[in-house]
Parts: C-alpha cells; sequence; structure tokens
C-alpha cells in the first residue's frame, strides 16, 4: 500500500479495489478465486467488509489479509492471541484469570503442560500468567491455555514466578511481539533478560538484578513514540546511566 | 471484572523488593515526584493537571444565587468531583465510590476550610445576591495519587477563573458581561497543595512521595500533608492504615516543604503561559 489509510468504526473496506491494481499487473491472478482472510478490526456484514475499530488499514496482496492496526488500552480477546493474565479466582475446574478484557478468562486446570487429574499445577490468587486464548466469542467467556494442545508442550506458556509486569498500551504490545522490536532489539545487545508480551497490553520483564528489570521495563515503556533509531539512542542513554 | 482488581503477587513483591534497595518500579527516587505539568485556559477556569500518567481536570463556573440564610454575607463554594470508569479498570461511575468520597473531601476540606477562597468577597448584596463558586473535577486517567493532582487542578483553576465585574448602586447589582468590561480574578488568600507519601513495609519504614497506583495497592499506609506557600499546615490527611510515628511525620513534612515550592513555581509559570 502506497498511502496510509485511516479507517473509522462503520467505514465500508473495499478490498476490491486493490486486487484490481494487482490482476492489472499480473492478468494470471484474476481468474483465481480470491479469498480474503480478515484479521483485527475488521467484520464481514452480509456482502460487504466494515471496520469495527479505529486505526491504519493493513493489507497483505499476497496472503490477502487485511486487517487494522488500532492503538487502544481495553483488549478484546482473539484466539491464538498470546497473553499475560492475573489469576483472580479458584473454581472446580479451573481458574478465573483478568486478561484485561471486558470479561475474565477461563483457564481450565488441565490446560498446563504435563498436567493430570492427579497432578495439576496449584496457582494462588495474583498469580501471574502467560497463556493463549483457545476460545474468543461474542457469547462466552474467553478461555486460554498454558500449553499447546495440539503437542502437549508448555512453549513457553505458564506461570510466571519471578521479575515484574507492568502494563502498555495495546498497540505498543503488538509492535513487541515482532522479534524485531528495536526496543527489544537495543536492550538485548546490552543486558540479559527474559520478556513476556501478551497482545493485551502486559508484559513481564525479569532479569538477573532489580535495577536492570526496572531498566529494561522503562525503556520498553518510554519506546511507545521512539522509532528504531531513537529507541537505540535511549536504551544507550539508560544502559550508560546505569 | 467489575471489583477492584488488586496488584499481582509478583508485581507487589517486586516493589518491595525494589523499594528495599532504595529504588522504585518507575525509577524514581524515593522523594521524586513524577512529571508534572499543569496548563491553564483557553477559557477562564479551566485547568489540566498532568502528574505522570494521572490527568484530572478541573473546571470552575459562578452564577447568581441566594446566599445561605445563616451566612448572609458570604459567598458559596461548591464542589463536585467524577471519577468514571474513564479513569481506571473497575471504577464505576454509577455510584461514587469510597476512594471518590475520601478524594473530593480532603480536596473540598483543602480548598474550603483552609480559608483559601475569600467567601466574603463573593457578596454582591447582603442576604440577596452571592457569587456561587462550582469547582468540578474531573478524573481522566488514575494513575495513582489522586489527591495531589485535584488539589493542583483545583487551585490552579480557581486562580485562573475571572468571574464577572459587579457593580453595586444602592439596592441594585448591576452585573457588566464581560465583554463590555474585563473579568475579575476571585480573591484567593493562598495556595494550599496536597503532597502525599505512601508507606510500605510492616512496621512502614520505607515511604516513597507521590506513590503511583501499583503503590498505592500495596502500601499499608497512606499519608497526605497540606502546606501553602508560606509554610502553613492547612490539613493533615491520615486516614487507616499503619500508625505513624512523629519522626516519620516530621520527615514528610520538611520534604512536602520543598516540593510544595517546586508546584507553586509551576502553578504560577503555568497561570502566566495562559494569560500571556
Amino acid at each position: 500500500m502506497a498511502s496510509v489509510k485511516i479507517v473509522l468504526p462503520g467505514d465500508i473496506i473495499d478490498t476490491r479495489r486493490e486486487e484490481e491494481d494487482t490482476a492489472q499487473q499480473e492478468p494470471n491472478v484474476e481468474d483465481e478465486a480470491t479469498v480474503i482472510r480478515l484479521g483485527p478490526g475488521l467484520v464481514q456484514s452480509s456482502e460487504s467488509v466494515s471496520a469495527v475499530t479505529a486505526g491504519v488499514l493493513h493489507s497483505n496482496s499476497e496472503t490477502n489479509r487485511w486487517w487494522v492496526a488500532g492503538n487502544k488500552r481495553r483488549y478484546v480477546a482473539a484466539v491464538g492471541e498470546p497473553v499475560v493474565g492475573v489469576v483472580v479466582a479458584r473454581h472446580g475446574e479451573g481458574y478465573r484469570v483478568d486478561i484485561g478484557s471486558a470479561h475474565d478468562a477461563l483457564l481450565p486446570q488441565l490446560a498446563f503442560e504435563g498436567a493430570t487429574k492427579r497432578n495439576k499445577p496449584n496457582l494462588a490468587v495474583g498469580t501471574v500468567v502467560y497463556g493463549r486464548v483457545v476460545v474468543a466469542n461474542s457469547v462466552m467467556d474467553p478461555e486460554i491455555e498454558c500449553f499447546n494442545s495440539n503437542t502437549g508442550k508448555s512453549e513457553g506458556y505458564g506461570e510466571l514466578s519471578e521479575g515484574f509486569m507492568f502494563k502498555c498500551s495495546l498497540g505498543l504490545a503488538r509492535r513487541l511481539i515482532d522479534t524485531k522490536a528495536p526496543v527489544l532489539a537495543a536492550l538485548g545487545n546490552g543486558v540479559p533478560f527474559e520478556v513476556a508480551v501478551g497482545v493485551n497490553g502486559r508484559v513481564w520483564v525479569n532479569a538477573e538484578s532489580v535495577a536492570t528489570t526496572i531498566l529494561v521495563a522503562n525503556a520498553i515503556r518510554n519506546s511507545e513514540y521512539l522509532d528504531a533509531k531513537q529507541c537505540r539512542q535511549m536504551v544507550k542513554e539508560l544502559l550508560e546511566k546505569q | 471484572m467489575g471489583a477492584e482488581i488488586g496488584p499481582s503477587n509478583i508485581e507487589a513483591a517486586f516493589l518491595l523488593e525494589a523499594l528495599k534497595k532504595g529504588t522504585r518500579v518507575d525509577g524514581r527516587g524515593i522523594y521524586d515526584y513524577r512529571t508534572l505539568k499543569i496548563s491553564c485556559g483557553p477559557t477562564y477556569g479551566l485547568a489540566e493537571v498532568q502528574l505522570g500518567q494521572t490527568r484530572v481536570l478541573a473546571r470552575v463556573s459562578c452564577e447568581v444565587t441566594r446566599p445561605f440564610p445563616d451566612r448572609p454575607t458570604e459567598g458559596i463554594v461548591l464542589f463536585n468531583t467524577e471519577l468514571s470508569s474513564m479513569a481506571g479498570f473497575g471504577l464505576d461511575s454509577s455510584r461514587s465510590s469510597t476512594q471518590e468520597v475520601a478524594i473530593s473531601r480532603m480536596v473540598e476540606r483543602v480548598i474550603k476550610q483552609s480559608r483559601a477562597i475569600d467567601a466574603e468577597a463573593l457578596c454582591i448584596l447582603a442576604g440577596e445576591k452571592v457569587w456561587t463558586v462550582r469547582i468540578d473535577v474531573h478524573f481522566l486517567d488514575h494513575g495513582g495519587n489522586l489527591i495531589d493532582a485535584a488539589s493542583i487542578a483545583a487551585i490552579a483553576a480557581l486562580r485562573h477563573f475571572r468571574r464577572p465585574d459587579v457593580t453595586v448602586d444602592g439596592e441594585e447589582a448591576i452585573i457588566h458581561d464581560v465583554r463590555e468590561r474585563n473579568p475579575v480574578p476571585l480573591s484567593i488568600h493562598h495556595t494550599p497543595i496536597c503532597v502525599t507519601f505512601g508507606f510500605f513495609g510492616s512496621a512502614g519504614d520505607m515511604l516513597v512521595l507521590d506513590p503511583t497506583l501499583l503503590e498505592e495497592q500495596v502500601q499499608v499506609s497512606s499519608f497526605t500533608i497540606t502546606l501553602n506557600s508560606h509554610r502553613e499546615i492547612c490539613a493533615l490527611n491520615k486516614a487507616g492504615g499503619i500508625p505513624l510515628s512523629p519522626d516519620q511525620i516530621q520527615r514528610c513534612t520538611q520534604v512536602a516543604l520543598a516540593k510544595v515550592d517546586e508546584v507553586n513555581e509551576k502553578i504560577q509559570l503555568a497561570l502566566k503561559a495562559s494569560t500571556a
């Protein structure tokens, strides 16, 4: 996309116009039945596609994916997304986890690596967990799991027992999930640390010392409105100050 | 969901561990305020205060009313706060929470009972007509320490406010339109400013200035001291929590004195910037 297109909730998105452009360049594409995949911020209503959030419209012409990158503070759960949540209640079958969305998520006790009916993790209220959303729709409470149910492996999900968690905007969290995020790369060159990014706007960090953890957390929080070059400069200054 | 969500275990544990080492989770020193931004205007009596993430908007308005019969020569000062769910998750705007009542009572006490506003100067005709000054404080974002932000916003808005000029001719009062005659400022005696401390640890032996939301959730006690630029104590507030020693209060007072001067300077600058 050459120009940035801003969409507002309710805007009808013309997904065809872009195809015509590409079709003109490559005439072979036009006889293929095109399937459009809609990402966050877009919904299909009968024949048309409309935006449900405000933000910048993105599309990938190869995979035909369309999505809206906005910046909000309230998380809306979507299947497959990694989230950082806090256990707020324990039930017979599982836990109730606050993931920052309108409704708390359910986390079954068996949704952990190696959990069986006899041997299952015992999490206290207030525990921080890293999980993945498996159920997200408008009529049910969201559900998360702390392992990959296909492989049975944790794949990095589970209880986060040390370190520090802080909140950031959803836009920043989405940018951090990219492994090439400039702030994380710059920090990684200077200090060793662990990080778990939840796209629900919560980031968990852990480093050797308290001071380093604070430094990493502050660098990430400050990076919200900085570009790659400014990020490197900011991290450099913070590391020098330490 | 609706209930107040406390901090997670690791946040609380990390905060205490960091404090034991003399650092705070946002990188501040224990006696540091967050970045304070005050902006007044564009209309008279409008002030917005940003204290780190916390944002508070104060609006002052006035109207002519009948005075209370027991105080015929005094104007009326009304105070109102709005802590809506816009400010933070888990806040309910339909009913005022105990937290909101506590904040609103404190700021009201600071402004009214310290006699910062000259209520007699608001009188137009004794027993007949007085000015009612109304202060509306809206909390836009709750990042902790709402009391300090609200008190700064309220007093900045009051000092920025101009009411229409009045001439009294015998039994008749003429209220001049603001376009006709320059509006006049309220008579403000002094500028009370709240400075809040949070205490941590089982004995409250660790203290911080200007606690954030997370610190407020973890603290075992809080203490608010209100001072003005003349180094006079206008109010003290310590609602619940663990007992504090006289030494701690003495120390807080010393720290607060320095901070009040800084805040006062910022208010002056903001007022000057809006008139320039």
